[in-house]
């Protein structure tokens, strides 16, 4: 899946990322396991567009937003950031190199230190990389306030006088002072009110247009990435299961778990009917993924069979740029001999879900 | 119209603190009937959970329940009981869960014990019986292998585990009314899922009523028959919930639905409600929301509004029930005018 983004040159490439943490058990504290947050991902994000990457708790998603941006060392796979091999980078280097990749966090109550100004806080950046001093930086400071929708006088305020919305504010003027080119965007409005929403995400697409910035949008609200993502991959137990356009992955999920997850959603409609796959169990843990497709155990797919619990699915081509990872999904590249020879007994058929409206 | 199970009037609860007085709930009525499921929506600060403890009468200092307020549970008065009384009911007949159920739950014994704990509190059942009802009780609300979980502590459970072990409790004692205040705000939407059908089943199974706290217009949506909206302490609409969806009337209402994203819906901008909750130190005179409001006029900014009826079981808290013509003509709302930002 590399040449398909299309004409442009991609922006960040990741290959095979893999974050491992191990395990230590015994006096000894040898290595007794893995948690394999991140199993092997792949994708790339084009200048100018926005990436959603979904999934639920534990899948994965954090890491390796955080293992992009070398905030957490990934234990395998390649980086390319606008040409350069991030992992290949040394400290100073990367340091330069972070300047064009930004990440905003989740929590605004615990992303800014409480005891500086908002002001010092979005111009620290400014400092650390040289952009600007001393008059230049305020007036910088002053005018990245008000683009994002605070005001100049505020710049001498401490952290806890804003609120939620007002703080994730700051957080994104902050990333935004030293011009980066991409922004890792962690659940960055998650924490906020329903209305307080509305108005971050109309700024983080504001600020996209007005900047041509890429966004990596790491979320597990499916109606808010739908909303802000060009292409959307979904993450399950450390592996990109599904990838396409959001358009596509909304409209066609090919991958039962992307199916059971879309249909999930509370829809603000008393008069919707639809049918729902309630998935039974929880998601298995990461030190100790199922075997073969980590989904098969939850898995609704009629198909499923022994196959699933032997053969991992590849990412796979199933639609015009639209990847998804089940054997049982037509087309696949897995034979019926192959799917025999472990153990099949239900050849592969392709199940979509009725989306009602 | 049958005696409600629930019925609320004028409740008022206040945090007397150093800064001053804060407003939490100011005025709030409603009822709920036998084996109903009502939902309370709003934002951050509105006063759904605060309205929620006072149920229990679970306020703690600074803040108290104001003269004035009524509740009435299965026509007891409840703010004239004694503690041991309603303690008594705390449980017995009226239960709560939380929307972190890992605080909720103590990470020392096995969630067996606490579920045995309730039926022996409550009544003078043995240890072996109490034990058996627990384990009984984990297999009603789904937890698979019921008698080997039950030795399991808290902390050996997820998050959707540990929500059903919450509402396990709750039910220990066949409570005519649940309490759950964002009980899935925690979890995955998969999980979500999982705990609201076990809910519904319940509910169908029991004839036990349920008040659902949530900020999650979806939520309310799905299940509950009648929704209650919250804004700045006050109750702004009430209406079942399909009338609520179909023809929203108060503008808070309706912004709040413009504001979500919903999926397979496209939009270029999601549409704000300009500006941010004001702080129940100070509400504002007249209308509490008419800052943010697209519609408001002079009227709104002086004269506090009445929740006027709409239709049959439909009420709302704006003028524009009685000056409809002004619903025609929506301006910039003062709050975006003065570049006010949450």
């Amino acid at each position: 899946m590399t040449a398909e983004v299309g004409a442009r040159a991609p922006l960040l490439s990741v290959r095979d990322l893999t974050k491992h943490f191990p395990i230590t058990g015994g006096v000894m504290r040898r290595v007794v396991g893995a948690v394999r947050a991140v199993d092997g991902i792949s994708f790339d994000v084009a200048p100018g567009e926005t990436l959603g990457l979904v999934g639920e708790s534990g899948c994965g998603k954090t890491t390796a937003g955080r293992a992009i941006l070398r905030l957490i060392e990934p234990t395998a796979g390649e980086i390319f950031f606008d040409g350069a091999d991030v992992r290949a980078l040394d400290r100073e280097p990367l340091r330069k190199l972070r300047r064009r990749m930004q990440i905003v966090f989740q929590d605004p109550f615990s992303s800014l230190d409480p005891r500086m100004t908002v002001g010092a806080s979005v111009r620290e950046g400014l400092t650390i990389h040289k952009l600007a001093e001393g008059r230049a930086a305020d007036a910088r400071v002053k005018q990245l306030l008000e683009e994002v929708g605070l005001r100049p006088e505020q710049a001498t305020r401490y952290p806890h006088e804003f609120s939620g919305g007002q703080r994730q504010r700051v957080g994104i003027a902050r990333a935004l002072a030293v011009e980066p080119k991409f922004i890792v965007c962690d659940e960055p409005v998650s924490a906020l009110d329903v209305s307080v929403q509305a108005q971050v995400i109309n700024l983080l697409q504001d600020l996209q247009r007005a900047h041509g910035l890429a966004y990596l949008f790491i979320a597990h609200d499916l109606s808010v990435v739908e909303h802000i993502a060009d292409r959307v991959a979904v993450m399950y137990l450390g592996r990109i299961v599904e990838l396409a356009s959001a358009d596509d992955l909304y409209a066609l999920p090919l991958m039962p778990y992307t199916q059971a997850l879309l249909s999930a959603i509370p829809v603000p409609d008393p008069e919707a009917k639809r049918e729902r796959i309630v998935l039974s169990g929880d998601v298995p843990s990461p030190a100790n993924p199922p075997s073969g497709c980590p989904f098969h155990p939850r898995c609704q797919h009629p198909q499923r069979d022994a196959a699933c619990a032997a053969i991992v699915p590849p990412l796979e081509l199933k639609e015009p740029n639209h990847w998804a990872a089940c054997i049982k999904q037509l087309p696949t590249r897995i034979t019926w001999a192959e799917q025999q020879a472990v153990g099949a007994t239900k050849v592969a058929e392709r199940i979509v879900p009725v989306r009602s409206s | 119209m049958t005696e409600p199970l629930l019925s609320v009037r004028d409740l008022r609860t206040y945090f007397r603190t150093s800064a001053g007085v804060a407003r939490a709930v100011d005025g709030v009525s409603f009822d709920i009937a036998a084996n109903e499921s009502v939902g309370v929506v709003g934002e951050s600060g509105c006063g759904k959970s605060v309205t929620s403890l006072s149920l229990l009468r679970l306020i703690q200092r600074p803040g108290t329940i104001e003269p004035g307020s009524h509740i009435e549970f299965e026509g007891i008065d409840l703010l004239a009981l004694d503690d041991e009384s309603m303690r008594k009911i705390r449980g017995n007949r009226i239960a709560m869960i939380f929307q972190e159920p890992m605080t909720a739950l103590n990470p020392v014994f096995t969630v067996g014990a606490q579920l045995a704990e309730v039926p022996r509190v409550h009544s003078d059942i043995g240890r072996r019986d109490a034990w058996a009802r627990a384990v009984e009780m984990l297999g009603v609300v789904g937890i698979p292998d019921p008698a080997e979980r039950a030795k399991s502590y808290p902390h050996q459970l997820s998050g959707g585990m540990r929500q059903r072990v919450m509402i396990g409790m709750a039910l220990m004692l066949s409570p005519a009314l649940l309490i759950a205040d964002e009980p899935t705000t925690a979890l995955d939407v998969t999980i979500q899922a999982q705990i609201l059908e076990l809910l519904a089943e319940l509910r169908a199974k029991t004839a036990m009523s349920v008040l659902l706290i949530t900020h999650d217009l979806g939520v309310v949506a799905e299940s509950t028959s009648r929704v209650i909206v919250m804004y700045a302490g006050e109750i702004v609409e009430q209406a079942g919930v399909r009338e609520l969806f179909a023809a929203p009337h108060h503008p808070y209402t309706e912004g709040l639905m413009a504001a979500m994203p919903r999926a397979g819906e496209k939009r270029e901008r999601l549409t704000v409600i300009p500006g941010t909750v004001p702080s129940p130190y100070d509400w504002p005179a007249g209308c509490r929301f008419h800052e943010r409001c697209p519609y408001a006029w002079e009227r709104c900014e002086s004269e506090h509004p009445p929740l006027y009826q709409i239709g049959a079981g439909h009420v709302s808290r704006c003028h524009l029930a009685v000056e409809p013509e002004r619903r025609a003509t929506p301006h910039e709302p003062r709050a975006a005018r003065a570049g006010v930002t949450a």
